[in-house]
Order: C-alpha cells, then structure tokens, then sequence
C-alpha cells in the first residue's frame, strides 16, 4: 500500500516535471543510466531489497552520474535529469546517515551576484526534487558557486552549458 | 652606420629597464579612442636637480598619463616638447602658443632638506600667459608617484573645477588556473594599476569587493569556509572580521556612505534578499520580501536609498527602495538586463551592466536634466561590474578578451578608454576606491 502511494506519487511528479519543463533541450545531455538494469531504482520493487551500499556510489551506473545540466536562465529540472535525481534520491532514503552538497553553478553571463542567486535557484530545483522522492532535507545542503567554479572558460555555448549545472557531492557516504 | 648601432644598442639599453618594470607591475596602459573636444596641454619633463640619486618616477610622465586617460585633456607627447623650461622665468609662451597648447605644465625635482624629494612645479594659461598654480610637495621616493597623482589632481581641479581622482586606488579580484587547481587574490593597486598588492589569497572563490569610505577597509565575500561568508578586512594591518556566514548566500557587500551600516544579500530565509547591517550593533534589517531574486545592494550617496539588482519582474532589473525599508520602485526601463548599479557621487547618474542576447555592454542612466538618458561606455559583449570613480568622471568595468578578464577604465564621455591588463590570468569586479583624504 505504501509502496505503491509512493509509485503513484512518483508518476505524477514526473508529470509535473514534464509538463513544467517548456524548452526545447539544446544541450547535450551526458550518457543515461539504462532503464530495466537491476539497480534501476524507478521499478517498484520493495526498497529494502535492492538497497544501495556506500560502494554502488562507484559502481552503479545512474549513481556515478553527479552533475545536472540546465537551460539558461532556468532552473527548472529537465526531464532527461529525472533518474539521477530519482537514484540519489534513493540512496538518501537507503542511507539515513548519508549526506550531499547540492553546488549550483551558472555560466559567465550576467552579473556574479545575480548568478549566485540563480545557482542557488538550481541547486533549490534539484533539492525539491530529491525531497519529493523522500530524500530528507536534512541530508542536502544547498551551496551556490554562481559562476565562480566554471569547468571551462570559453565564451562558447558549450562551454555555458557545461557550467550552467548542479553537481551532487557527498560529504558522507 | 656604426653610431646608428651605437645609438640603436643605447635605446635598446634605457628601454630594458623599462621593460622589466613594466612586467613587474604586471598592469599595461593602452589608450583605445581620443577626443577631439579634449582639452591641450603640455607636461614639460622635470628634470631632477639634486645632488644624489635621482627619483626612480618620472613625475611627468605620470601626470601625462593621468590626464591624458580622464579624457578630458590632449597631452603634448614627450618627443613634440620643443622647449623645456622647469620654471614659470623660462616660459616662452609664444612657443606654446605655436604648439597649439591651451595649458602647460612645468617644475623640477629638488632634494627635500630631511630627505627624500621636493617636487616644485607651476601651472600656465597659455593664451592668458598667466600663472594659475604654482605648488610644491615633498615626498620619499617610494611615493613619488602618489605626488605625481596628487598633481595631476591640482592641475585637473584648477582647469576643470571639478576634484581630480586620479590619487585613488582600485581593488579587484584575480583567479589563476581551474578546479582544483583555481587560486583566487584580492588586490588593491593605484587607480593606474601601478603597485599591485595582494590584501587576500584563497584557493576558494573570492569575489564583490566594496570600500569602506574611508577607503582603509575593505568588505568581500570568500568561500574558505565551505559556503559564502562576508568579511570585512583592514588593508594596511590585514586584521579581518567574519560579518556574516548564515545559511545559503552571504553576498553583495556594500558600505554605507557613513560607514557605520553594511547593505548585503542573504537567502537565509530561503530566497535572496537584500537586508542592512547595523556595523556597530550587528543588527540585521531586511528589506526586501519578495520571491525574485534580489542583490547587489548599493547607496544613494546620501545613504537614505537603495538601489539594487532584481528579477522580481521576470529579467533583472534595477530597483530603488528606502534604506529603512518599503516597497521597492523599477528604475531601468531600458534594456532587457540591467544588473550590478553604481551611482554617481551627485546621485544624478547610475552606471549598470546591460544586456541584451549575449551581448553585456556598461551603459549609464544620466538623470541630471530630468528624464532619464542613456548612454553606452563600452563595446561588450561581456561586460561587467561597473564602478565609478568618486569624482564620477571616470568608469572602472571588467571585460573579457578571449578566455581572461581584464579591466578597462573608460571616461564619463565613452571617448577615452585604458586597459589595464594583469600579465596572467583573470582580473575582474574592479570596485574604486573612495578619495584617500576627506575634504
């Protein structure tokens, strides 16, 4: 019965995220956990079952994935980021006494103030998603960078888009 | 042939020196554009008179480049000065006159009875073939370009009536290398560039500069401790002062004009907000209440407003609101990106980065006459953080060539553009100093 809420809850919000997400992706996006594999975490299989360990951090393929891309000037999350978020979450759910830095970054545009702001709105996006999918807010702190920690500094629009993201950092496994 | 290399060999030799201090300074001036409106005047070589070691600064090429990147004046170049008089009984005018020079400049460099140097200098309307000035100041020399600034100043006040900022100084941030291997500085340097010296190191972001007014202090943000902290840090003594480290955002420092109240940004609350701090009491008044983004707080210059950065209308936009707190009032209505506002010491204008596409570009909002006129300053297309020279004639702004920032000061007029180049790396969010004695 709980699991099964917890699947219901979950599909609508995928569709609300869906629906919410208005931009076409121009982007590219980084290579996608493969659905149907046994860690797939978006199955409903009993949670207690196919519990994540400090190792699948290294080994499974959606949890080896820690940086969220966005649009520019958006902080809403794209679809295509859904199961990253979803299998971080899970691990949040798995280990209650697992901890995550959310940093949100934004690309050289605009002013370095606004743009911390703007990280934060990200960094605050992916939170809420977790939080959704019962990671608790106790265990994610929200931390902007604004433009200050660009991986790169051409004034390209990949190199903007690599930047405009969140990376997920465990502070405790 | 032979004397041609000799003298080949010679300047290759007195240039050598220039060089390498040119490359220790690590700052290069270029002017962009001139003004034909500018006015001419002629700063004659002065030479040093003394009997020991000469002063390693030339005065005169100092207060040339001064005058010369305000805007406001033309500078006879040191190879067209026919004549070198060093004081007023040597003055041909006539001279001048013919050299189409409207002012001139002359002195000499003597030693000062304790030590150090005496700078004695004079300054002459030419078509009046009167004296207006005739002053002398003394100095160590490892301050003889602080005179040389502190000339330029007299020689602009008494021609412009307006109060020279060329004896100021400037604070900006540096980053070197990416990721792990990012070092970030704060510096502060003469209004020129010259005398680079670093207040803070940190292999963690450091960004927002703003001056105390009484320009001993400086108040920044700095990631060392994991999140965003403010501090506040005295530049002479390095002795420094946590501000504020609340959870999310500590940023956007900004001294009030008195000294005594901090404007800053927090998201404590869980969305920036612009709040005031009381310095003395650490008391915190928020004064913004809204779901937008809103930062980058700066002062009227009568500290009563507020102006700062919000996208509470769907882009960024500039915004006034009471320093007391109220309901905030849109200022720009030009451009679909207005952020970082720098206003001028009248309050009359208000410089901001202004965007539109990927084109960032300084652009000033002249409220003298009345209704609002724009102006642009630079050519973008990344503009950013501007920062008006106390005696607004002069804008400070950071520009991006390639992939390292620089720092460009450009002249109220848009005519007269320096590039102020750090020799590696990033330089970025100039922020200029207030003037280094009160009046």
């Amino acid at each position: 019965m709980k699991t099964s809420t917890r699947v219901v809850m979950m599909s609508l919000l995928s569709v609300a995220v869906l629906a919410g997400c208005k931009k076409t992706v121009k982007e590219e996006a980084p290579p996608m956990a493969s659905p149907g594999t046994s860690t797939a975490p978006m199955t409903d299989m009993p949670t207690t079952a196919g519990a994540y360990g400090p190792n699948d951090l290294d080994t499974d393929a959606c949890l080896r994935q820690r940086v969220v891309y966005f649009d520019l000037d958006q902080d809403a999350l794209k679809p295509e980021y859904q199961a990253i978020v979803t299998c971080h979450s899970k691990y949040l759910r798995d280990r209650p006494t697992s901890r995550v830095n959310l940093e949100g970054n934004a690309d050289e545009r605009g002013s370095r103030e606004y743009n911390l702001g703007l990280g934060e709105r990200r960094g605050n996006a992916v939170s809420s998603a977790m939080q959704a999918q019962g990671g608790s807010a106790g265990q994610q702190s929200v931390i902007s960078y604004g433009e200050e920690r660009a991986v790169c500094t051409d004034s390209s629009e990949d190199c903007w888009a690599r930047n405009r993201r969140v990376e997920i950092v465990y502070t405790a496994k | 042939m032979k004397i041609l290399s000799h003298r080949l060999l010679l300047f290759v030799l007195l240039l050598l020196p220039a060089l390498a201090s040119a490359q220790q300074q690590g700052l290069e001036i270029d002017i962009i554009g001139g003004n034909a409106a500018a006015l001419p005047i002629a700063v004659v070589p002065m030479p040093y008179q003394g009997s020991g070691a000469a002063p390693p600064t030339d005065v005169a090429a100092v207060i040339r480049a001064d005058l010369e990147r305000s805007g406001a004046f033309r500078t006879l170049a040191e190879a067209s000065i026919a004549e070198r008089p060093v004081r007023g009984s040597e003055v041909q005018y006539p001279t001048w006159r013919a050299l189409r020079q409207d002012y001139l400049v002359v002195g000499r460099v003597v030693d000062a009875p304790g030590g150090g140097f005496r700078v004695e200098y004079e300054l002459f309307d030419v078509a009046k073939q009167e004296r207006m000035l005739g002053l002398a100041m003394t100095a160590r020399s490892n301050a003889m370009r602080d005179v040389a600034h502190q000339m330029a100043d007299a020689i602009y006040e008494k021609i412009l009536g307006v109060r020279g900022a060329f004896w100021t100084r400037i604070a900006y941030i540096t980053q070197t290398g990416l990721g792990a291997n990012a070092r970030y500085a704060l510096m502060v340097a003469d209004s020129d560039g010259f005398n680079p010296q670093t207040v803070v190191r940190s292999a963690e972001p450091l960004l927002s500069p703003s001056w105390s007014p009484d320009g001993r202090r400086l108040a920044y943000v700095s990631f060392e401790r994991g999140n965003s902290s403010i501090y506040i840090q005295d530049i002479a003594t390095g002795a420094r002062e946590l501000l504020t480290s609340f959870r999310g955002i500590n940023g956007a420092p900004n001294f009030s004009p008195d000294g005594r109240r901090m404007a800053l940004t927090l998201s404590r609350s869980g969305n920036p907000e612009i709040y005031v701090m009381d310095l003395g009491s650490k008391a915190l008044t928020q004064i913004t209440n809204q779901f937008g983004i809103d930062t980058e707080p700066t002062w009227s210059p009568d500290g009563n407003t507020l102006y700062f950065t919000s996208d509470r209308g769907g882009r960024p936009q500039i915004y006034r609101v009471s320093a007391s707190g109220g309901s905030p009032t849109r200022v720009t209505f030009q451009g679909n990106y207005n952020a970082t506002p720098t206003v001028s010491f009248d309050g009359k204008k208000i410089a901001v980065a202004q965007g539109s596409g990927n084109n960032y570009r300084i652009a000033v909002m002249d409220s003298s006459l009345g209704s609002p006129r724009w102006s642009t300053l630079s050519p973008g297309s990344l503009d950013e953080s501007p920062s008006f020279a106390p005696n607004a004639s002069m804008v400070l702004y950071a520009a991006r060539e390639g992939r390292r920032g620089v720092l460009y000061a450009v002249s109220a007029d848009a005519r007269v553009r320096q590039r102020l180049v750090l020799a590696e790396g990033d330089v970025r969010e100039p922020a200029w100093s207030p003037y280094r004695t009160p009046r």
